[in-house]
């Protein structure tokens, strides 16, 4: 009995496998014929096989190298201005459940704002350069950061603290011991999330208003209508894109674990 | 300590942050970079003045509607197609993940490309950006629905209209409610993506136009106008959310 409900299991999950390859070939198929045959214009949807060469002619000779390394740049120092920022933050204003009160609202309130608009404001204070994307990466990840942290730090259950507290515990062991392992869910997932915002929205300003960087290099490609190429690279910045988010995710899991 | 209401206390943090804003933007830095907000407020009439700006701030909002509409619509009927049959569901949920994990902003210039600088283009990469969420939490919530429910009014005769309008619906509401909200926020963000984007035509136009001039009491205003419009907006949805939710917990 218990045998063949797990061979059923294990046949509804071939099943749904085989019909996720075939819509993904499917897709690709129709991409193709609608490219070669269907008379699509060029200039609107490249031959899949074309971006594949272009895909791997941009790896091979390691063009994007210096995009890569301005986009990646840019998120590392916005994710390290918002952690150290949010966390902060975040960590003073839990100390109170009054500020808590206080501020939790004003930080969601002001997060459902969507912050991209500001992006000409800082083109405006810093320019096209790197400057206005961190500015813009950092403010818009700094809010998952300190609302998670505030949640984190602000709801670790009392009694752990007078028992902490009753046993002798200084401010330094409160906190090493008992206020950061029962936070660091939280926080953990904060910096995941603020981490995903911050790629999507250093990438975003990139590619509305940049000198250099992944976004910028799809947006030239774009306007010099070299559609088989910037197909090739919106496919490498998603991969990209997908790698990262994966790697945090498997280590806010990791950290989670221990 | 001043006052012990959280409300109050909110208000001088937002006065306390406008009054820093003004002492610098009055004595400490450039003009050509800062405006105070007194300034920004009382220039307010003169961006509304600005010949175009109504009208791309018109054309905005029409378009955060419609893609809204179309981002919910669509959203609820991809969310049932898929969420109501479980071979479906295992089949394309992951897919919808997938592409909803994925950085949709890198495929912008293709929507100006296909549908043009117009409405149209903003429209569709705000659809994009909504109909994610809503099938993700309607698929969420029809899967939390109790087999038995379906079973029982099966058993008494309901037809299929009957089993949705009455089991299903009811069942799914703060959850769509939810996807909504999460929708609007969605849909705010494709469609200014695109707005700033085209710096030919619409909002992004005038950014540009305001930057390019140093002039950031306008710059400022017409932020704060859009800004204003996506906290209504946003209130909106969550008052509904508020309102229909209401009855699980009666």
């Amino acid at each position: 009995m218990v045998g063949k409900t797990a061979e059923r299991r294990n046949r509804e999950v071939l099943v749904s496998h085989l019909i996720q390859a075939g819509f993904l070939v499917g897709l690709i198929v129709i991409w193709y014929l609608a490219a070669t045959r269907w008379g699509v214009n060029r200039l609107l949807l490249p031959n899949p096989v074309a971006v594949y060469d272009n895909l791997f002619d941009i790896l091979r000779s390691g063009e994007f190298i210096d995009d890569l390394e301005t986009t990646l740049g840019e998120l590392a120092i916005a994710f390290a201005i918002s952690v150290a920022g949010g966390v902060m933050l975040g960590y003073l204003i839990s100390r109170s459940p009054y500020w808590i009160a206080v501020f939790e609202p004003l930080l969601a309130a002001i997060y459902s704002i969507p912050i991209i608009l500001f992006l000409p404001l800082f083109v405006l204070f810093f320019g096209l350069g790197p400057a206005s994307k961190i500015a813009l990466g950092a403010s818009i990840s700094f809010f998952p950061i300190v609302i998670n942290t505030i949640a984190g730090f602000g709801h670790v259950d009392r009694l752990f603290v007078t028992a902490a507290r009753s046993m002798g515990a200084s401010d330094y062991h409160l906190f090493r011991h008992v206020l950061l392992p029962a936070a660091s869910p939280m926080i953990l997932t904060g910096l995941r999330m603020g981490f995903t915002t911050a790629l999507l929205s250093i990438i975003g300003s990139e590619t509305l208003a940049s000198l250099a960087g992944l976004g910028h290099r799809i947006v030239h490609l774009a306007e010099a209508m070299e559609m088989a190429r910037m197909f090739a690279y919106i496919v490498f910045v998603i991969a990209i894109a997908v790698a990262l988010n994966a790697i945090v995710s498997a280590l806010e899991a990791r950290g989670k674990r221990n | 300590m001043l006052t012990r209401r959280p409300w109050s206390a909110r208000l001088l943090v937002i006065a306390a942050l406008l009054a820093l804003w003004e002492i610098a933007a009055r004595w400490f830095v450039d003009p050509l970079f800062l405006s105070p907000p007194s300034q920004v407020i009382a220039s307010l009439d003169e961006v509304f003045s600005t010949r175009g700006v109504p009208a791309a701030l018109q054309l905005t909002l029409f378009e955060l509607t419609v893609a809204f509409v179309l981002a919910v619509a669509i959203g609820l009927v991809l969310g049932l197609a898929i969420g109501l049959q479980p071979l479906v569901r295992r089949s394309f949920f992951p897919i919808v993940l997938l592409l909803y994990g994925m950085p949709q902003v890198t495929i912008l210039p293709l929507f100006i490309l296909f549908f043009g600088i117009g409405a149209a283009s903003k429209i569709a990469f705000g659809v994009t950006h909504g109909v994610f969420p809503v099938i993700v939490t309607v698929v969420a919530g029809v899967q939390n629905l109790k087999p038995i429910l379906l079973t029982s009014a099966r058993s008494m005769g309901a037809s299929r209209w009957q089993i949705f309008r009455h089991v299903i619906f009811p069942h799914m509401v703060p959850s769509f409610f939810a996807g909504m909200r999460l929708g609007m926020s969605g849909v705010l963000l494709g469609v200014l993506l695109a707005e700033l984007y085209v710096s030919i035509a619409g909002i992004g136009y005038f950014t540009t136009l305001f930057t390019q001039n140093f002039d950031p009491t306008k710059l400022l205003g017409l932020i704060g106008v859009l800004a204003a419009m996506a906290i209504v907006l946003n209130a909106i949805v969550r008052r509904a959310e508020a309102r229909f939710a209401r009855w699980r917990t009666e």
